[in-house]
């Protein structure tokens, strides 16, 4: 009999921490090695963990929707074979010297010297690639300054839109921030209900954004008129063949992306000093269900037609409203395009979803009285669309061009224009 | 230039500054007259400069740290030489509560520029009283200079920036040195400065700061390693007090290794300062533990020639060390 614990897995290549948001298993149960143990919550999305043993839960070691860090120990196994077969050997020769244990030590568990986790950090090198020089291989500062980086493996963690250690603090801050304050509000009659895990993790994120990125907004009115009329000859076809309904939405996407193309600076990230230019145009889209607001992401959407588009968020929403969103549909997005409009809004503020530099607030489409070049006036479909950029990576110069062409790509729609 | 030892650039600098500054007077125990000191370094100045300028004292080391204060307050640069350093502790009171306070005390109206000149250091078969390093019983007194050459070129020109420095400067001469080093030097006037550390050797692989016959170690190791393609920067304290920091702390955070060398007992010694100032403003440049290789912690240098060696740091020894801390 020994006992093994079973630690917060690895969620997703972004994420540092999670939650339990459910046990599946109570203390006592006799457990298979793969079995389910417990749901766990990050950044939005549910997993299930699997267990790495077979044996008795012994102990939970922590809280449900409370956050650790991942690799945290979250549970506890009494298994019924030995751990490791590795026992310590009372015959073990003493005269074995120290300083062989200690080089044994070394290798298991390399330490690093101050200088070298310095460079490493400077020169963004992941140790792991670095054959040490020094001392029973130690890595030695020459062995890091002497490194070539361009021989490193592609290590996510660090190229990623995806600054962790800055969001350490941000997230921290914003996690003890609710707990702390909570009772400031409170007053004898009022209801106080904690908020789930991932009504947790939305104001985390929405936090860090707007702690990190300083803001400036943009909004400008677009005529779609013949977007109207394309969708109104359409829709009832689309529906009938495709077997969801036609939304002007994906329109908007398509417009964006296609200006996307022709303007790379708004699809980017500030990273700690560096603006990344992202290669794939991935489009987040918001999907709000009556309690929580998700983003999943429609990944190179760039390789889609308006058709493609629309079956894509429709796949997205409907993971999204039965709950069924993984970390994969989640991660990389690299622009937001928020529909507004189904609310009824005409003009709004987005929060942009960190550490994307920009998101795009598609408003409600409406008839008006606009003023023609002959000195007469025509009724259009009018729409505004309001732009919140990272304001370390865009000027209002850039941002007005992007929206100039979004606007344009809009216009370049007509009834002849095709969906597929 | 003119081929001379450390102990006649030592002579040589005392007698520029001598016919200079008519000011500049030396005292002390056997120093004037046809003897000229112990070692013979004030050899010739009393005939050239006469009784008043050059003469001898009685063996009362208080009264040499007090006459220095006494005439350097009266406007003259004076000079004395306790015999060996491991006399100067009768004169402690002096040196310390007198000379190195006078210009605190009278809010600066007052200096008192002296040179106590002390030959240090083992390595001579001098036994308990003739080899120690008494330089951290005076270090760590704001006021009180402390300076030891370990060239012939810095023996002439520190000795001379010491007559001229307007503070009490405390100048060890490492009398392991005094015949051993031998080198041509400028013959004109010149001084280095009095508070800087030199470096005397670049190299990238390791960094050894030591002063005294432990640098004259260091250096010759450092050629040896080199042709085993291991390049070591080799600093020389010079100022032991107030210590250069800039230039130490660079040093050690150019190659992150650093190997601290002094002939004294390793606890509490200059070192141990150096050691913690790297510690404290270099610690992210450090790529080993900051090494320190010195005398045992036992009383002084013993007289019998196998124990002397054994107590000393050798060339061997500081070879050794720097070759595993390049290696680590």
């Amino acid at each position: 009999m020994s006992l093994e614990t079973i630690e917060m897995p690895h969620l997703g290549e972004s994420v540092t921490e999670a939650s339990i948001s459910l046990w599946l298993v109570e203390v006592g149960d006799q457990i298979s090695k793969y079995d389910p143990i417990a749901e766990a919550i990050s950044d939005k999305v549910t997993t299930e963990i699997p267990s790495n043993f077979s044996g008795v839960v012994k102990e939970k070691l922590v809280d449900v929707d409370t956050n650790v860090d991942v690799g945290t120990p979250i549970l506890i196994i009494e298994t019924e074979t030995k751990a490791t077969e590795v026992k310590e050997d009372p015959q073990v020769d003493v005269a074995q010297s120290k300083k062989e244990e200690e080089e044994t030590a070394n290798e298991v568990s390399p330490r690093f010297s101050p200088a070298v986790m310095r460079i490493a950090q400077e020169k963004n090198i992941d140790l792991s690639h670095v054959t040490g020089s020094g001392k029973s291989g130690r890595i030695t500062r020459k062995d890091v300054l002497n490194f070539d980086g361009e021989t490193q493996k592609e290590t996510p963690p660090a190229s990623r839109p995806n600054p962790l250690k800055e969001l350490a603090a941000v997230q921290s801050e914003a996690r003890n921030e609710p707990e702390t304050s909570e009772s400031r509000f409170k007053d004898g009659k009022d209801e106080v209900v904690p908020a789930d895990g991932i009504r947790k993790a939305i104001a985390k994120k929405m936090v860090q954004s707007v702690t990190e990125i300083p803001h400036a907004w943009m909004t400008v009115e677009a005529d779609v008129t013949n977007i109207v009329k394309l969708r109104d000859a359409e829709k009832a076809t689309f529906k009938q063949q495709e077997g969801i309904p036609l939304a002007y939405f994906p329109f908007f996407v398509k417009a964006v992306v296609q200006a996307l193309k022709k303007h790379p600076i708004i699809n980017a990230s500030w990273d700690n000093g560096n603006i990344i230019y992202h290669k794939a145009i991935n489009i987040s889209v918001a999907v709000a269900t009556e309690e929580h607001l998700f983003v999943p992401v429609i990944h190179e959407a760039d390789n889609y037609s308006v058709s493609g588009l629309t079956k894509e968020i429709d796949r997205l929403a409907k993971l999204a409203r039965t709950g069924k969103l993984e970390t994969k549909h989640m991660q990389g997005g690299t622009l937001t395009v928020n529909n507004t409009g189904t609310f009824g809004s005409i003009q709004s503020m987005g929060i942009i979803n960190h550490p994307q530099a920009a998101i795009l607030q598609v408003e409600t489409i409406q008839k008006r009285f606009i003023p023609t070049p002959d000195g007469g006036f025509k009724v259009a479909d009018m729409v505004n669309l309001s732009l919140s950029m990272d304001h370390r990576i865009i000027d209002g110069l850039q941002a007005g061009r992007f929206l100039q062409t979004v606007k344009e790509n809009l216009a370049r729609f007509s009834d002849k224009s095709v969906l597929y | 230039m003119a081929m001379m030892t450390y102990l006649e650039a030592i002579r040589k600098g005392i007698e520029e500054e001598m016919t200079r500054d008519e000011k500049v007077v030396i005292f002390g125990e056997d120093v004037g007259g046809v003897k000229g000191g112990v070692f013979g370094v004030t050899k010739g100045l009393a005939e050239k400069f006469g009784d008043e300028r050059c003469f001898n004292t009685p063996l009362t080391e208080g009264q040499i740290g007090g006459l220095a204060v006494g005439l350097g307050t009266m406007g003259y640069r004076a000079i004395g030489e306790f015999q060996f350093a491991d006399y100067i502790l009768p004169a402690v009171n002096q040196l310390i509560s007198e000379a190195s306070r006078m210009r605190y005390r009278t809010k600066g109206d007052w200096t008192a520029p002296i040179v106590y000149r002390a030959p240090y250091g083992g390595g001579v078969r001098g036994g308990l009283y003739h080899s120690q390093s008494t330089e951290k019983v005076l270090f760590g007194q704001p006021g009180l200079r402390i300076v030891t050459p370990s060239s012939v070129y810095d023996a002439k020109g520190l000795i001379k920036a010491a007559i001229r420095c307007d503070d009490p400067v405390l100048f060890y001469e490492h009398k392991r040195l005094y015949r051993l080093l031998k080198e041509d030097v400028p013959e004109e006037d010149y001084v280095v400065p009095i508070d800087k550390a030199n470096v005397v050797r670049k190299g990238d692989d390791i960094t050894v700061i030591g002063y005294g016959m432990v640098l004259n170690h260091a250096l010759k190791a450092a050629d040896a390693l080199s042709e085993e393609g291991i390049e070591a920067e080799v600093v020389d304290v010079r100022s032991l007090y107030p210590l250069d920091k800039e230039t130490l702390i660079k040093a050690a955070k150019k190659t992150g290794k650093v190997l601290l060398v002094t002939e004294d007992n390793k606890e509490g010694s200059i070192m141990s300062e150096i050691a913690a100032i790297i510690a404290e403003e270099a610690l992210f440049y450090l790529d080993a533990p900051i090494k320190r290789l010195a005398g045992p912690d036992s009383p002084s240098m013993p007289y019998a020639l196998s124990l002397e060696r054994e107590f000393l740091v050798t060339e061997d020894k500081v070879l050794a060390a720097m070759k595993e801390l390049a290696e680590f």
